[in-house]
């Protein structure tokens, strides 16, 4: 398949009432006033089974989350499918929700983690830090070049780049 | 977020309060990823259990965040709390709204709307919860290797179950965008009514696709009765406990999860009161603090603290209701109650089935709206004289949810407060994990065994763990071990 036909599905999630958790519905936000082409976008507060039935549905899956330690402004990481589910929540870690759309959808989409560094959690608000606003536009820029070019390579050049960092995701 | 007439203490507060017991139990502050659930095991001075106590970590402060806020944002605000249930905060907060400005009575289109926003998230909590967190427990064991005891596991032993769960899931986050506007951050709701009706077009896609959900919900909720009745003799006595329910009831006494009265009856089934309007519920209710735990133990005040505290959620839904208003779940009902005798229902496991039976009477609604007219209505908004306060009552998935605000003549928020059904099985959580413990404890240290079925008895009540976080990662469920003189004898936790 050409770069040009592959579809590409970015998920932001994070909670937007919780400062710099909302980085990835944030990045989702500016990558649909885009409109491009072949490019499905999803925010949500936490990823959810039914995103399994969605993923199938692409090449390409862009996992979108703020990073509390990770490398700034931003990093990428390859994500394969795994079987590891949490004790009781109603969540989804990108990995196992892979392992689901695999098992259950016969799903071949490649994926990858965009962890966006953000600053301040634990409160109630409504906005970004200023530093993490920075960080916000840097990955946007760099997740548009990538979507433009419908180019999954440039996402793996980009994990090359981040596999030192090694960071909390949340 | 649980606090009665007053706003939540600080941290600092209530870190003084732990301070005064005899032995200071620490709680881990809150944290980034708050909403983990902590169990400590107390042995007595012969090394048998004394109690256990789950803790919750909970993130509060949402009071707050509101304060000052107009209030025709709230509805939509209070969706921030929790990434798991705002449709219930949503329509709690709407109707809480819809008495601020003196609305008693909304158009048949707003309250049909509404009502079906919530049977779409009942629906797809419901599903949600019975395929990918309990079904593994159920058709696998409680004992079962957890590599293998999981959705995943579900996936590749029962596809086709995992697959429903996904697709009867989706259908109700459908049903929650056409009413609501969008999947998340919704704005169906407003005070005195709603904001758009459900177009032809919307309906027709439901109703092509509602008998498979019908087909589908009949066959969870076989798989949950199928289960409970042929394990019974094992489910009865793990995490049990008999108690007082409470849950809302139609004036008629028939379960009604979107409005109506509050009903509490006691472990006979004798009513301790009955169509408690939303606004007296200070009046009914109280919450004690205790100085080992952030969350509070509501209590109903007649009764005290001891003895007064009561479940919610669908096991307390079923006991409570005189009937169910659609035809099969009413069915099912009567099967269900007929297990006890009619009485009362305390088995913990039994929350599993009268979830599906929730969850097929969500769906029986659900078709029931979609032929009714007044869902393409246009007379969407209804007005009153402002009050500045209301309190409304919502049966969310996981029980019973208070919301209570106080609005100035500037249209400003400047108080609110909410008892969301976590915090009322509190107590509950306790026992049903100190049954466990008692049980399930040998010698002086934790096992997978063990770990497995705290696991499986706290799941059982649905509790919401992540309020206002997506917490992606692991949330662990973590076990100490302690003496009688405070000495941490084991430590587990569990991703």
């Amino acid at each position: 398949m050409g770069a040009e036909e592959k579809r590409f599905l970015v998920i932001g999630y994070g909670n937007p009432g919780r400062l710099d958790d909302g980085l990835g519905p944030a990045l989702a936000e500016a990558i649909e006033a885009l409109a491009l082409p072949a490019v499905t976008v999803e925010a949500d507060y936490q990823l959810r089974v039914e995103d399994a039935a969605l993923i199938a549905e692409h090449d390409v899956v862009v996992f979108a989350d703020a990073s509390v330690d990770g490398e700034a402004p931003f990093y990428v990481e390859r994500l394969e499918a795994s079987a590891t589910m949490s004790f009781s929540t109603h969540s989804l870690q990108p990995k196992a929700l892979l392992g689901l759309a695999r098992d259950l959808f016969q799903s071949r989409t490649s994926a990858y983690l965009l962890g966006i560094r953000g600053y301040t959690f634990n409160a109630f608000g409504e906005r970004l830090e200023a530093q993490a606003k920075e960080n916000l536009s840097a990955a946007t820029a760099y997740l548009t070049e990538v979507l433009r070019q419908r180019d999954e390579s440039l996402l793996e050049k980009r994990c090359r780049v981040s596999a030192v960092a090694s960071s909390t995701v949340l | 977020m649980t606090s009665l007439n007053t706003i939540e203490p600080k941290v600092e507060e209530r870190h003084v309060e732990a301070t005064n017991g005899t032995r200071r139990v620490v709680i881990e502050p809150v944290t980034r990823v708050e909403g983990h659930g902590k169990v400590v095991i107390h042995l007595d001075e012969k090394g048998e259990v004394s109690q256990a106590r789950l803790h919750i970590v909970e993130f509060r402060g949402f009071e707050r965040f509101v304060q000052g806020r107009p209030y025709w944002e709230v509805p939509v605000l209070v969706q921030r709390l929790c990434g798991i249930c705002p449709v219930s905060h949503h329509l709690a907060a709407a109707k809480a709204m819809d008495m601020v400005i003196g609305v008693d009575k909304l158009t048949p289109t707003a309250e049909k709307m509404r009502r079906l926003m919530h049977y779409g998230q009942t629906y797809q909590s419901h599903a949600l919860h019975f395929f990918h967190l309990a079904s593994p427990d159920l058709l696998f064991g409680f004992d079962a290797d957890v590599a293998v005891r999981n959705v995943i596991g579900v996936a590749a032993a029962h596809p086709e179950l995992a697959v429903q769960g996904v697709m009867m899931r989706k259908f109700g986050q459908e049903v929650i965008k056409a009413t609501a506007g969008k999947k998340i951050h919704g704005t169906g709701a407003i005070p005195g009514g709603i904001n758009k009706n459900l177009s032809i077009a919307e309906r027709d896609v439901f109703l092509k696709d509602i008998e498979q959900q019908m087909t589908w919900a009949r066959g969870a909720l076989k798989v949950a009765m199928d289960y409970t009745v042929a394990n019974l003799e094992k489910l009865a006595p793990f995490g049990t406990f008999e108690s007082n329910h409470a849950g809302l009831v139609a004036p008629d006494g028939a379960m009604d999860l979107y409005d109506g009265g509050l009903r509490a009856i006691d472990a006979d089934g004798n009513i301790i009161f009955d169509h408690m309007a939303p606004a007296k519920y200070a009046e009914f209710l109280a919450e004690e603090v205790r100085p080992w735990s952030y969350m509070k133990f509501p209590f109903i005040r007649s009764i005290g603290p001891e003895n007064g505290w009561y479940r919610v959620g669908p096991l307390s839904r079923v006991n409570v209701c005189n009937r169910i208003d659609t035809p099969e779940a009413e069915e099912a009902r009567k099967v269900f109650m007929a297990v006890t005798q009619n009485k009362p229902n305390h088995i913990t496991m039994a929350y599993h089935w009268a979830r599906m039976i929730e969850l097929l009477h969500s769906a029986e609604k659900i078709v029931e709206l979609l032929h009714d007219p007044d869902l393409q209505g246009s007379d969407l908004m209804a007005k009153g004289e402002f009050r500045g306060e209301g309190m409304a009552i919502i049966e969310a998935p996981r029980g019973s949810l208070f919301h209570h605000y106080r609005v100035d003549e500037n249209d400003q928020v400047t108080m609110a407060n909410l008892i969301v059904s976590t915090t009322s099985n509190n107590e509950p959580m306790n026992r049903a994990v100190s049954s466990v413990a008692k049980t399930y404890l040998s010698g002086k240290t934790i096992t997978e065994g063990l770990l497995n079925h705290i696991e499986v008895a706290i799941r059982a009540y649905d509790p919401c763990l992540s309020c206002a976080t997506h917490a992606l990662g692991q949330m662990p469920l973590v076990v100490d071990l302690v003496d009688h003189e405070g000495n941490v004898l084991d430590h587990k936790a569990k991703g």
